[in-house]
């Protein structure tokens, strides 16, 4: 193993004030097919960032290992779809993943709303683990197909670690869900918050409709039907309601993240700002 | 597998050989091949390209692996060996070997059923209620079965065995453990701890 640091950046300048150490970003502009791998590879990555954060924090120990091998995996994913698409436009994974602005990054803005640093509840962790899990796996099953040999290899593997994920996550809504009084109430508040970011899963936009013309992958619209079929018996075990779709949209697909998004990105980020190229 | 090329090629033969001694960092009781992830060794003009398929997406010793594979047939005198990733067809469990299985359980780590027959194991009335999801009529060992919802995971079909004294007698602890790979055992029996292989 190597450490290889290059010289930290000087921080004072002759006249003493304090220039900046931050490593640019890169300038990134994908093709609507790009954006489309994007958007499943920055999923995959923010939603590690988030999982990791429960590292050593969990309610019991079990659950604090789960957390983080669900997260050892999506990151696995998102490194193989980063690298893929840097293959393509010329960066690497860890450029992708720490040089880029916070516009160019394309996941969902389920997977960016806050977790336990924000005293967010576990019922939070438990519910977004899986309405993502499930929807991942019906994703990664469409993507299995993909005209792209690389991403259909991706998908192979991965498909079969997200099972793993939707019962693992299954079991907790339910123990959760049908568990105290408290746990019930903590839960259906989890689901009040974070059901209304489940729209943008199932949205369909010209990056979409580039992708599935390509036979590259589906359009988000297409999953809604295997999600729901997912989804509504463990609700209903659980005695969680499906609550009503309203009109909000989130956007983060797009490159409109929420608030939470800078912050998440700053900490994730720092290391190889400060540190260019660092490697361990 | 390039079983043609294994059968002409002494040099790749003698590099299965020194394959079947590389050690998984992560399970030392098994080697690459045992754990099925080798799945070709190719002569080229300018040295060897080991063929591996990863385990899980996000194993952290994927790179390890690679080096000792390289190292190993550096040592051997048949390098320089290149190692090169094929992700499909996805490694499964059903790749470890019987002797594979055997150093497993030695070791004390409960090896992996089959995937196909997991998927037709039923659930034992004690691993769950009987109501709800607990009554679908099958569950794969991922916990789905073709045109069936997910189950959560402690309704799933499970028959492992004690890999100390063998009783069929033990209990979930933990869904993941040390490693990717593993989830954690207690035997009812005899009341040891043990990791169990995940099947995959």
């Amino acid at each position: 193993m190597t450490t290889a640091f290059a010289p930290l950046p000087t921080t004072a300048s002759a006249s003493g004030s304090v220039a900046s150490t931050t490593t640019e970003s890169i300038v990134f502009a994908p093709t609507p097919l790009q954006a489309y791998l994007m958007r499943i590879g920055d999923t995959c990555l923010i939603h590690t960032q988030r999982l990791a954060e429960w590292s050593g924090h969990a309610p019991i120990l079990e659950e604090d290992i789960a957390l983080t091998n669900l997260a050892l995996d999506l990151v696995g994913q998102a490194r193989a779809l980063l690298t893929h698409v840097g293959r393509q436009t010329g960066f690497d994974e860890d450029q992708l993943a720490f040089l880029r602005n916070e516009r160019d990054f394309r996941n969902v803005t389920l997977v960016e709303l806050p977790g336990r640093r924000a005293g967010r509840d576990f019922a939070d962790a438990v519910v977004r683990n899986f309405l993502l899990a499930a929807w991942m796996n019906v994703l990664w099953s469409k993507l299995e197909s993909s005209s792209d040999a690389e991403i259909a290899a991706i998908a192979g593997k991965a498909v079969k670690e997200s099972r793993y994920h939707v019962a693992h996550a299954a079991d907790w809504v339910v123990r959760l869900g049908d568990g105290t009084d408290e746990s019930m109430r903590r839960t259906r508040q989890a689901v009040d918050r974070l059901w209304p970011y489940t729209a943008e899963l199932f949205e369909t936009d010209g990056i979409d409709t580039a992708a599935a013309e390509a036979g590259l992958g589906p359009m988000r619209v297409s999953l809604k039907a295997e999600w729901d079929a997912i989804v509504a018996p463990v609700f209903a075990e659980a005695g969680l309601n499906i609550p009503a779709t309203g009109a909000f949209r989130s956007t983060g697909t797009r490159g409109v993240h929420s608030e939470h998004m800078g912050y998440l990105l700053a900490e994730m980020q720092t290391l190889q700002r400060t540190l260019p190229g660092g490697q361990w | 597998m390039s079983e043609h090329a294994r059968a002409a090629s002494p040099r790749v033969e003698h590099a299965w050989r020194v394959l079947h001694d590389v050690l998984d960092p992560e399970v030392p009781a098994i080697s690459v091949t045992d754990l099925g992830i080798v799945r070709d060794v190719i002569a080229h003009d300018d040295g060897l390209e080991v063929v591996v398929t990863p385990t899980y997406s996000g194993c952290p010793a994927t790179e390890v692996i690679a080096q000792s594979i390289s190292d190993a047939i550096d040592a051997a005198g048949l390098g320089p060996a290149r190692v090169t990733q094929r992700r499909a067809p996805a490694w499964t469990t059903d790749w470890i070997t019987p002797e594979g299985r055997d150093k497993l359980r030695a070791y004390g780590i409960a090896p992996p059923g089959s995937c196909a027959s997991e998927a037709t194991a039923k659930v034992s009335p004690s691993e769950g209620r009987t109501r709800g999801l607990a009554s679908s009529p099958s569950g794969g060992s991922d916990g789905r079965s073709v045109g069936a919802p997910f189950r959560p995971i402690r309704l799933m079909a499970r028959n492992v065995d004690c890999p100390r004294c063998g009783s069929a007698q033990t209990e979930r602890l933990s869904a993941f453990g040390s490693t990717a790979c593993k989830s954690l055992y207690r035997c009812v029996a005899c009341r040891e701890p043990f990791e169990h292989f995940k099947p995959i």
